[in-house]
């Protein structure tokens, strides 16, 4: 019983941390809209900034100092970054930014390397702080104790700030409503730069304040972005006591996880957020968001039309330079070339569903992944025959879709991306961890393609084929009458409902529409590589598609497949350099701050510039 | 005339507020019906419940006899009403004959439809359906470019897609110039006159409402106290209570 209190008090203290950090997010989504990535960058910029400062500052007063002072140059450093990388994109279309604040984490990622090396900082003690207190006989540490202590004034000091200081009505406001707020007034741009540094102080905050806990290190803010998110979307977003219960309950889970049930630490918060969104889509305090008809940033989308002739020759030319490739090049640009054609499919079926279906999936590496395990367990454990499991692919990952799906789509906005990223999270959990079945990290090694397939030539015409069938597919069902009906249920909702049209229905169908091409690009990946492994599955892997259908355009049907052939191409000529996430992150905001109609809707306009030429209606 | 729709004492609370209370009323064949109330007297509630965006405390609504209550809306659409709203919803990414195009995919159900080409489905029907509304000039424009007042009249185009039997409008002139507006309630007449549609509607402008209503209902505090002529409700001494506090703007010399 007291070990059991012991642990329960663990679990408080390491909320103190989780808590502030989701709070500081929840307020910048709040507020901004901006879905922000890189805070755990913040995070992790506030725990090294805090080391570096405390080892200047002694003394007791020197180490809570060290504390304060970091929140303070850490907001700083965020009000830049706002200023140079946001604030020029707030008008382009919705969840842009996200790509942007991927940037700032390369960015931030290699200059903390630089800066502070690759090596693990531990935490200093805090001063007077250093032993245990016995409680009911069992050692707790001190500090452990004050961070409880705190934790209810940081709330209440946040609450206090939100609820009954200018700043904070300010900010409820504009969490309402942005427009309104501008017109009596405000100045947004720094409202917006406030907040932004206001919440990433925050998350520096918890990153200082847990150094005597955890230390300092470069994966810190990979590891911290996912429970806060949960924490944000369980607690229900914008809601500071909702966040505050849900840090609370992940943290003491997690403590009690470890001890009881080691391999469920992996997935057990998200487990837990998929249970309460099911229960309660919008988190255990959030209340509904009301999907503004007005409101909406950027420039209305065009009316779609299949390529006229210029743009079939385009096209067709493309086509044919790719058929031709294996006279000209070596083996390695093949391997390459085949490496962008999947993902180009993987990109172009998320960019279906999220384009024309608005439905914004955080763990479309789900049926990716899924597809590839899919086949390569036929493969392994029972011979199947390659063109059989490779069947299997498409097949298993649209019935993967169909199903997380249908608790998916009854979500939608931010709650809906969260619920995808949780499912996806638990099919990489068992491809992890069931290792009788799947090998863990060990991964499924030895699939190879038929014979008659096997050989780089007749492989990358194989995957040339099946890429480029399945981007047309996709291309034609948006064209499609179906295609129509989910972009009607994009635009409205209401009206769409009051035509007859099953918005749900048509949306889950689109669902696994998009989940069987990824199985399809996961089946080709598989055979190409020969082995599969649960980085595949990772969120990495569903954010690599993100932030490609966002940077080639989300309102340009050729978005994912430009973006992705982008990303890739840049990708594999940095990744030589040593600082590569630093250019790489620098290429992105470049990107995004230079087109934000995304690649191709930026050519586009450019285009139409150049020429003079004002069709209304784009291709 | 035979009975389209009819409302049984329906009712909406919201947490002990009560916005519709025990409503009762029917709309006949080819009948252009008003409802209209002070702001907050629970028009778009009363609406909202018959199309099926709410579901009422208690009361059913049936039409032509058989009963919709709690339907979903498009459910409702199916059996043969159409509704316009009083903010428009089109959609914004489709030209404005792909938007009645749209309209007809449901109507012709190809909704699950993969092999054909949406923009060339159903192109003549849909003109003929823009050019009921005088649209027919702007069929290609981006729905997005358009006036308010002309997007106002793509949706009664759209709506008029499934040949409802019954029509129902919230406030189908709220936001247009005068001028405007008499065109689009003349228009609406039309359509009456020449369907055999019938329609309800609900409008704060008075000059609309008795010009074009053959019967007029008036709502205050989620309750009927009025349903008649247009003669009949401007003498009524409630209703003059409720707009006027007693005053004369609807003797017919107030008007002329």
């Amino acid at each position: 019983m007291a070990f059991f209190f012991a642990q329960f008090l663990t679990g408080l203290a390491n909320a103190a941390a989780l808590f502030l950090v989701a709070s500081g997010l929840s307020l910048i989504f709040g507020v901004t809209r901006i879905v922000n990535f890189a805070h755990g960058s913040f995070y992790m910029l506030g725990a090294f900034v805090g080391v570096t400062l405390m080892e200047f500052l002694p003394g007791a007063v020197g180490f809570w100092g060290a504390i304060v002072l970091t929140g303070l140059v850490v907001g700083l450093i965020a009000a830049v970054v706002e200023m140079v990388v946001l604030r020029p994109i707030y008008r382009a279309p919705e969840l842009f930014q996200l790509v942007a604040t991927f940037g700032v984490i390369l960015v931030i990622q290699d200059l903390a390397l630089m800066i502070w090396g690759a090596e693990d900082r531990l935490g200093p003690r805090a001063p007077g702080l250093r032993g245990v207190w016995r409680i009911f006989g069992e050692p707790v540490p001190k500090y452990d104790i004050i961070l409880i202590a705190m934790t209810p004034f940081i709330l209440f000091a946040l609450w206090y700030l939100i609820t009954r200081t200018r700043l904070g009505v300010l900010v409820r406001a504009a969490t309402q409503d942005r427009e309104m707020v501008g017109a009596l007034g405000v100045n947004q741009a720094w409202l917006f730069t406030g907040v932004f540094a206001l919440g990433s102080a925050l998350a520096a905050w918890g990153g200082a304040l847990q150094l005597p806990k955890g230390g300092a290190d470069l994966l810190m803010d990979f590891n911290i972005i996912g429970a806060v998110f949960v924490v944000v979307v369980i607690g229900g977003m914008g809601s500071l006591p909702g966040a505050f219960i849900a840090a609370v309950l992940i943290s003491v889970l997690n403590v009690f996880g470890v001890t009881y049930l080691p391999q469920s630490t992996l997935v057990l918060m998200f487990v837990v957020m998929a249970i309460v969104l099911i229960i309660r889509p919008y988190g255990l305090l959030g209340r509904e968001e009301v999907a503004g008809e007005h409101g909406q940033v950027g420039a209305p989308e065009t009316p779609i039309r299949p390529y006229g002739t210029r743009g079939r020759m385009v096209v067709t030319a493309l086509l044919l330079v790719l058929a031709a490739l294996p006279f000209v090049a070596d083996q390695f640009l093949l391997i390459l070339t085949i490496d962008i054609l999947i993902f180009a499919l993987f990109a172009a079926s998320l960019h279906f569903i999220l384009g024309s279906g608005g439905l914004v999936s955080f763990g479309h590496a789900a049926f990716f992944g899924g597809g590839a395990y899919a086949a390569a367990l036929l493969v392994f454990h029972t011979d199947t025959p390659m063109e059989l499991a490779f069947l299997f692919a498409p097949l298993a990952a649209g019935l993967l879709a169909l199903g997380i799906g249908w608790f998916c789509i009854r979500l939608s906005g931010v709650y809906f991306a969260m619920l995808t990223l949780a499912f996806s999270q638990l099919v990489w959990s068992v491809a992890f961890q069931w290792r009788g079945l799947t090998r863990g990290d060990d991964g499924l090694i030895n699939i190879w393609p038929a014979p008659w397939l096997n050989g780089p030539v007749t492989y990358y015409y194989f995957t040339l084929i099946l890429a480029v069938g399945g981007i047309l597919v996709l291309r034609h069902i948006i064209h499609a009458p179906f295609g129509y009906a989910l972009r009607a249920g994009r635009d409205s909702p209401r009206q769409a409902e009051a035509m007859g049209i099953d918005v749900k229905r048509v949306q889950l169908v689109a669902f696994a529409i998009a989940g069987v091409m990824a199985g399809l690009a996961g089946g080709i990946f598989v055979f190409a590589k020969g082995s599969v492994f649960p980085t595949e599955l990772e969120i990495a892997k569903s954010f690599d598609a993100l932030i490609v259908v966002f940077l080639g355009g989300v309102k340009t049907l050729a978005g994912g497949v430009v973006g992705a052939t982008f990303l890739s191409s840049v990708e594999h000529w940095l990744t030589r350099l040593e600082y590569w996430r630093l250019v790489l992150g620098l290429v992105i905001i470049a990107v995004v701050i230079l087109m934000p109609e995304g690649i191709v809707g930026s050519l586009r306009s450019l285009w139409a510039r150049v020429t003079g030429s004002k069709s209304e209606v784009s291709k | 005339m035979t009975e389209i729709l009819r409302v049984e004492n329906l009712k909406k609370s919201y947490d002990g507020f009560i916005a519709v209370n025990g409503v009762s009323f029917s709309v006949k064949q080819g009948e252009l019906k008003a409802l209209i109330g002070p702001n907050g007297a629970g028009k778009s509630t009363c609406f909202n419940m018959l199309m099926g965006q709410l579901r009422p405390t208690a009361g059913e609504v049936f039409l032509d006899g058989s009963r919709i209550t709690g339907q979903k809306p498009r459910e409702i659409w199916r059996r043969g009403v159409g509704r316009t709203f009083q903010i428009t919803g089109t959609y914004q990414s489709m030209t404005v004959i792909e938007n009645v195009q749209m309209a007809l995919i449901s109507h012709h159900r190809r909704l699950f439809s993969f092999g054909a080409r949406a923009w060339r489905l159903y192109r003549d029907e849909a003109m003929d359906f823009l050019r009921t509304v005088d649209l027919q000039d702007q069929a290609d424009r981006p729905c997005s470019v358009l006036a308010y007042g002309d997007l106002k009249r793509l949706e009664l185009a759209i709506a008029l897609c499934h040949r409802p039997r019954l029509l129902l409008m919230d406030e189908p002139t709220a936001g247009m110039a005068p001028q405007a507006r008499i065109a689009l309630m003349q228009l609406t007449a039309d359509i009456v006159r020449d369907q055999g549609v019938s329609v309800l509607f609900t409008e704060h402008d008075m000059d609309v409402v008795f010009a074009h209503a053959h019967h007029i209902m008036v709502l205050n505090r989620g309750a009927l106290i009025a349903d008649g002529s247009a003669a009949e409700v401007r003498n009524n001494p409630k209703v003059q209570e409720v707009y006027l506090g007693g005053g004369t703007l609807f003797k017919e010399e107030a008007h002329a």
